[in-house]
């Protein structure tokens, strides 16, 4: 029996050592995680609650509740802009202590905020709260987009990725290669296939999770449905630059995960990536899903109107064609 | 007439390998060529490269007097060793998705019944048996109606009644003067369907013609068969050319009447004597000097 196992395990890490693309990729993807989260979550302490401090100079204000630990203080010279992300779970609290007795903000709806606050009653029992209700949507309106752009991006990558694996890897494109039909006829049907799937679902759950929950969008609907769209078209190119041309299922699942995974964890699914370093909300901003959620956000919290978004618009348009065209130019049919 | 197919000097390089190695013929239009070998000898590649699916080393390939383009896509059937085709689709499904990408063709009931498969339309492909797979990748390749038809290995697998059958499917294609180029390993396969044929090993052409003048020229001779059984040790001092199989001898003589005196002069029993005229699986022994390897 030993010999036999001993066979197939010698036989498997050969196989394994001979698909140089997996490899390389098992080697690098624990190093890559390890930097990163090495920088995201390293340093002396690490932050907890974001706190907008109304100020030029953060060094400029003193206040006991300065001291506290593991609360990033982020100065803000736009009080309603600040009072809007207080509104929106960007900023768990905000405070101006400026002159006189401290003022601070906060939603009601937060849980975070709703430690802040105790945290700064503490050290500032005098504080005098104000309110921003009239304006302030609950944690759950905010989260909704991110879960529906995240579901969006599973399906989109992975859908689009494994499928045209697996036509690949079963001879499938072979034969397609073998009658009149183009690559770039080919990945158009594939990516017109997946958005009218993507499309349908995600409609489906704006409207069914948007009722149970007692969502309503403050902007236009076509608006919506156009950001939906063109983000759509962006993540399912993306898959396909990834499937054009692998051959493995290990490096095309690693591939896929590298993507899906930062993208998930940055693109501000669950959190506001306010007063994250610099090169954090540098590389989130590459991701076309950050890009989905920004408009997204500000469509159905704020109401925004075509040209607000327009900016996001024309980045989810550019990604989808340089993805394609990358895509078309890389795609092979048959495995090498 | 111009033939519809040329190659000319295909050459194919992997490292450390040379897969096709100056391969060169015509085929004339409605006829079936067949590329025979053994595993291995280059058939597969080279069908590949003249299907465009594979690109050459070096060397050339024209269609109807042109180097491959759109009007060879169009109008060429390709059935392949090993195909997967889309999951969760019938028999029928299948065939209009390929249909669809073809401006002309057959008619999708036409071609069910050409190739035996009206009353598996509606199944689920992955629910086929091997050979109403095969017939439904065959009708794949047929579902343009193509001028000509590229068939790599069609019967491998098949148990003998499958392949009788796939037979005369194929002669039924023959018979709408369609040119076929079959690969294939099985000499009877080739006897019987193709018009000419080309012998491959080690990635070169050995020998090129119709069956019967590849036989006539490399045989002048009939082959006797004998029981081994029935051969006495002192028969083998006669002057006679033997094969010996593994429970028959064989003689090869163009003197079939001295032949047979001389085997009853010494005794040896006619009882279970065969005649019989030399096959493509003769040839291919004298040809290499191997047995095909399957």
């Amino acid at each position: 029996m030993m010999r036999r196992l001993l066979a197939i395990w010698h036989a498997r890490n050969l196989e394994f050592l001979r698909d140089r693309g997996s490899l390389i990729f098992t080697l690098l993807l624990p190093l890559a995680l390890i930097v990163g989260m090495s920088f995201v979550f390293g340093g002396p302490e690490r932050a907890v609650f974001k706190v907008g401090v109304v100020t030029d100079d953060l060094g400029s204000v003193h206040h006991p509740f300065m001291s506290e630990r593991f609360v990033d203080f982020i100065p803000v010279d736009d009080l309603a802009v600040a009072v809007r992300k207080v509104g929106r779970h960007q900023l768990d609290l905000l405070i101006d202590a400026q002159r006189g007795r401290t003022r601070y903000w906060v939603n009601e709806d937060s849980p975070k905020g709703y430690v802040a606050e105790r945290l700064l009653l503490q050290s500032d029992p005098q504080a005098i709260r104000q309110s921003v209700s009239g304006d302030a949507v609950r944690y759950v309106d905010w989260l909704f987009p991110g879960i529906l752009g995240m579901n969006m991006m599973f399906s989109c990558l992975f859908g689009v990725g494994y499928v045209v694996l697996r036509y690949r890897k079963g001879g499938f494109l072979k034969r397609l290669n073998a009658t009149p039909v183009t690559a770039f006829e080919f990945l158009t049907a594939q990516v017109l296939s997946r958005l009218g799937l993507i499309l349908i679902v995600t409609t489906m759950l704006y409207v069914g999770v948007g009722y149970v929950i007692g969502f309503h969008s403050a902007g236009n609907p076509a608006l919506l449905f156009l950001i939906a769209t063109l983000g759509a078209l962006s993540l399912i190119a993306l898959g396909l630059t990834i499937a054009a041309r692998f051959s493995s299922d290990e490096l095309v699942g690693g591939l896929l995960n590298t993507l899906t995974w930062p993208m998930m964890l940055l693109s501000g699914v669950w959190f506001s990536l306010e007063g994250s370093p610099d090169w954090i909300r540098f590389v989130a901003r590459l991701f076309p899903l950050t890009h989905i959620l920004d408009a997204a956000r500000a469509v159905m919290l704020d109401g925004a109107g075509f040209t607000a978004i327009l900016p996001q618009l024309v980045y989810l348009a550019v990604t989808t064609l340089v993805f394609l065209a990358f895509g078309a130019w890389s795609f092979r049919w048959r495995t090498d | 007439m111009a033939p519809i197919l040329e190659v000319r000097d295909l050459v194919k390089l992997y490292p450390g390998v040379t897969a096709v190695d100056g391969v060169s013929f015509e085929v004339a239009e409605g006829i079936c060529f067949g590329l025979l070998g053994p595993n291995g000898a280059g058939k597969t590649t080279t069908i590949e490269i003249i299907e465009g699916i594979v690109p050459a080393s070096s060397g050339e390939v024209r269609y109807a007097g042109a180097p491959l383009d759109n009007r060879f896509r169009n109008e060429a059937g390709i059935l392949f060793q090993k195909t997967a085709l889309q999951d969760f689709l019938t028999v029928r499904q299948t065939l209009n998705l390929f249909r669809g990408l073809y401006p002309r063709g057959f008619d999708i009931d036409e071609l069910l019944q050409l190739c035996s498969l009206q009353k598996l339309a509606d199944r689920d492909h992955r629910k086929l048996s091997g050979g109403q797979q095969q017939r439904l990748l065959l009708a794949i390749a047929l579902v343009n109606d193509p001028a000509i038809l590229f068939l790599d290995e069609p019967t491998t697998g098949f148990d003998p009644q499958a392949r009788r059958n796939f037979w005369k499917l194929i002669e039924s294609v023959k018979a709408r003067r369609r040119t076929i180029i079959l690969t294939t390993h099985y000499m009877e396969e080739a006897q019987r369907l193709c018009d000419e044929i080309a012998i491959m090993d080690r990635g070169r052409i050995i020998a090129r013609g119709s069956p019967q003048r590849l036989l006539a020229e490399h045989f002048a001779d009939v082959l006797i068969e004998l029981p081994r059984d029935d051969f006495p040790p002192e028969a083998r001092s006669l002057p006679l050319r033997l094969i010996e199989g593994a429970d028959r001898i064989e003689i090869t003589t163009d003197d079939l009447d001295g032949t047979l005196r001389a085997l009853m002069a010494a005794h040896v029993p006619l009882r279970h004597l065969r005649i019989r005229p030399p096959n493509l699986e003769d040839l291919f022994l004298e040809l290499t000097g191997k047995e095909l390897r399957p």
